[in-house]
């Protein structure tokens, strides 16, 4: 009993009289869910591929990325944040009153969102008017704004076929909610009679729209299993499953990397990362993974990123912003102003 | 009121009707626990066996100064879309590590790309139909085989799924279960043996009784947030770390090893401690060297079955960044890293099919080592439990 004890509390000694002489040397990345993937592909490839210990990256959301990365500098603070959105001047002005002043930001290429059904039925025309009254809590009817009546896709327009409205999509914490609600149905709303020329994102909660939390491949199943339904999702997951499901095509064009990167495609957002420069010397990491995100090689129309459902920027987007990167163009608030 | 013999056998008929209904009745529901035990283990297996095989592919290998520059000229131009891009990479490195192999060409076995991995265990893949030609053709001449996947009990994690393996996540909560233990069972028993040999029955005693029990229910999540607040925040630990993982799952582990060791040591028969002190020792002697040994196998069964139940815990681990993507193993309770069952939250969500089995076959792993973990509660409890 008493060796037992002894042992247990030895081993706990020990370990951490190790472990705390070390300094930290792994980078560290915080942030957006959708960057993730694409984020620890270049980490694992600079872990095999050089004596860096691979970078450490958790999925905390956009929001709570840049949360944690303007708390501060220093050994307990990341290194750098994902997000699948620009840096909002409020975060910004956070960043600066905690110490975090130096911070480029990195543009890594496009993501698309699909909306889309099972393969069965073959590919739909929406149009993001439509999309809006099928998923929104409160529509406009003769002028006013009344309870989404809407129950069957045929009610909203007769050319859409008579089927119930189900939509999976992700809960509202997540980044491809917050990207869905603003380039469909606020973009929508503001031309819309009834909604006073003002966006209107709230989202209807009588069951024709479910929140399927944030695992994208259970949208999938759903959509599998019910193919009346339709699930909202990252293009990675559209590409990956083509086999199951197809994505409807909106305002008349089709969710594929040609389209999305062109911006023709309506429901696209850009894919960022910031990096405190201020950790430049104390994680020299830092820097090989810059380089690394921003090569040819996995940012390019070859790269491995795009095997993995990355749409690049034009080539002379990405050599301007390579080369912003590689000298840590220090960003501004009139930068996120523009 | 006095019954006459046919009233009371008519009674009779009816009360055995009743019981027989009560039996069918609880054999129904565990038919039914069980059925849904043997569905969900049976859907692992399958899903998840296919994890355990790995495609390889049997393939010239060209060490040259060409490829140490470009590992794809390693293998000829039909087959380098098929051989795993892990391996390509990791081929200067080999080379570097061994000089002999410089301008050699060596047959030999070498791990194929995921899609491939897919093929040959039919199901759906990416490959174009020249590729699965070349494939067709590998597979008659046997030079591309399903092989077991070593790779899947030695590595990380990783985002190509051939070379995705729990090894680094198993590391991970073999540290963070012995910190959770070094720390949650000297002071749960402490505090056990407190309680329920020295305390004073009063109030005060009787409060932190009830707070205790109350902990044990609270949701896994808050001391998520009372680890991020204290040990990350105040004290200053390393975020991700098995150190701050470990302390606490320890404090949400606290309160089941206080509450199983206390009735352990409350079914140790007062008799005992009263012959004891009737030979005269002391409250220390009577606790070491009678009471403990004897309530050793409750306490020891308790603690495993609360080990256990932090083993598999994932939503504090989330809140102190341990759900994360961590490829390297950690060697030390400080520096970052994953526990089994975030490994399998974070592989559920990716998008490629073959993480859909590697999901499927870490949840069997898993089930295995707390199934061992629980028979083995089960066993010293047989073994050492007294009668009374």
């Amino acid at each position: 009993m008493k060796a037992f004890l002894k042992s247990g509390l030895a081993v706990a000694v020990i370990a951490a009289s190790v472990g705390a002489a070390e300094a930290r040397e792994q980078l560290r990345i915080v942030g957006s869910s959708t960057v993730y993937p694409f984020s620890s592909y270049v980490a694992e490839e600079l872990g095999a591929t050089s004596d860096f210990p691979t970078p450490v990256i958790e999925s905390t959301g956009s929001g709570g990325g840049m949360k944690l990365f303007c708390e501060g500098v220093g050994d307990s603070t990341p290194d750098i944040t994902n997000a699948s959105r620009r840096m909002k001047t409020s975060e910004f002005e956070r960043c600066e009153e905690n110490g975090v002043t130096d911070i480029t930001e990195a543009m890594i290429g496009f993501d698309g969102i699909a909306f889309a059904q099972s393969v069965r039925d073959g590919s739909m025309d929406l149009t993001r008017e439509q999309i809006t009254l099928a998923v929104a809590a409160q529509v406009p009817v003769d002028g006013k704004l009344v309870d989404n009546p809407y129950t069957k896709w045929s009610e909203i327009d007769s050319s859409l076929p008579d089927r119930k409205i189900t939509v999976y999509g992700p809960p509202s914490t997540s980044g491809t909610r917050d990207a869905f609600e603003e380039l469909v149905m606020e973009v929508s709303t503001e031309e819309m009679e009834g909604y006073g020329g003002e966006g209107y994102t709230n989202i209807r909660q009588d069951g024709h729209y479910i929140a399927a939390g944030e695992n994208d491949n259970l949208i999938i199943q759903k959509l599998v299993e019910n193919t009346e339904a339709f699930g909202i999702f990252g293009y990675s997951f559209l590409e990956e499953n083509a086999d199951k499901v197809v994505g409807a095509s909106i305002d008349g064009v089709q969710p594929e990397a040609d389209a999305i990167s062109s911006g023709e495609y309506p429901v696209s957002r850009s894919l960022f990362y910031y990096v405190k420069n201020q950790h430049k010397d104390d994680v020299p990491a830092q820097q090989a993974y810059n380089d690394l995100f921003m090569s040819e090689k996995m940012i390019g129309e070859l790269g491995y990123l795009k095997g993995i459902g990355l749409i690049p920027l034009p080539k002379e987007e990405r050599a301007t912003l390579r080369e912003q990167v590689a000298e840590r163009t220090k960003l501004t608030l009139a930068d996120l102003q523009k | 009121m006095s019954h006459s013999f046919d009233d009371i056998s008519a009674q009779l008929k009816g009360r055995h009707r009743r019981t027989k209904r009560l039996k069918f009745m609880s054999m129904g529901a565990l038919a039914l626990a069980a059925t849904f035990l043997v569905v969900f283990i049976g859907d692992m297996v399958m899903r998840g066996y296919p994890a355990f095989q790995q495609a390889e592919l049997h393939v010239p290998v060209t060490y040259s100064e060409q490829s140490q520059e470009i590992p794809l000229a390693a293998v000829e131009e039909d087959v380098r879309d098929l051989v795993s891009r892990g391996w390509l990479r990791q081929l200067p490195r080999d080379m570097a590590a061994d000089a002999s192999l410089m301008g050699q060409t060596i047959d030999r076995w070498v791990i194929a790309d995921d899609q491939v991995d897919q093929y040959l265990k039919g199901h759906k893949s990416h490959l174009k139909p020249k590729q699965t030609a070349v494939l067709d053709r590998m597979i008659e001449n046997g030079t591309a085989e399903l092989k077991f996947n070593i790779n899947f009990f030695t590595t990380g994690d990783s985002k190509l799924p051939e070379y995705a393996g729990i090894w680094s996540a198993a590391m991970g909560t073999i540290l963070t279960l012995l910190v959770t233990l070094a720390f949650a069972f000297p002071v749960g028993v402490l505090t056990a043996v407190y309680l329920e040999e020295f305390a004073p029955d009063n109030r005060f005693t009787q409060a932190i009784e009830i707070n205790i029990n109350n902990l044990a229910a609270v949701p896994s999540i808050l001391f998520g947030l009372l680890g991020l607040a204290i040990f990350i925040n105040f004290f200053g630990m390393p975020r991700s770390s098995p150190l701050v993982g470990g302390l606490t799952l320890g404090l949400m582990t606290l309160p089941v090893i206080i509450i199983t060791t206390r009735s352990a040591l409350r079914s140790v028969p007062d008799t005992i401690r009263q012959a004891a002190f009737g030979v005269g020792c002391s409250r220390w002697q009577v606790v070491r060297d009678h009471v403990l040994p004897l309530s050793l196998p409750g306490i020891l069964t308790g603690s495993i079955i609360g080990l256990a139940q932090a083993m598999g815990e994932t939503a504090p681990l989330i809140i102190v960044g341990m759900v994360a993507f961590i490829p390297d193993a950690p060697t030390a309770i400080t520096q970052a890293a994953t526990v089994l069952p975030a490994q399998i939250f974070t592989w559920a969500g990716e998008p490629e099919q073959a993480y859909v089995e590697r999901t499927a076959a870490g949840i069997l792993v898993l089930l295995s080592v707390l199934i061992l973990l629980n028979a083995a509660a089960v066993m010293l409890r047989k073994k050492f439990e007294r009668r009374w």
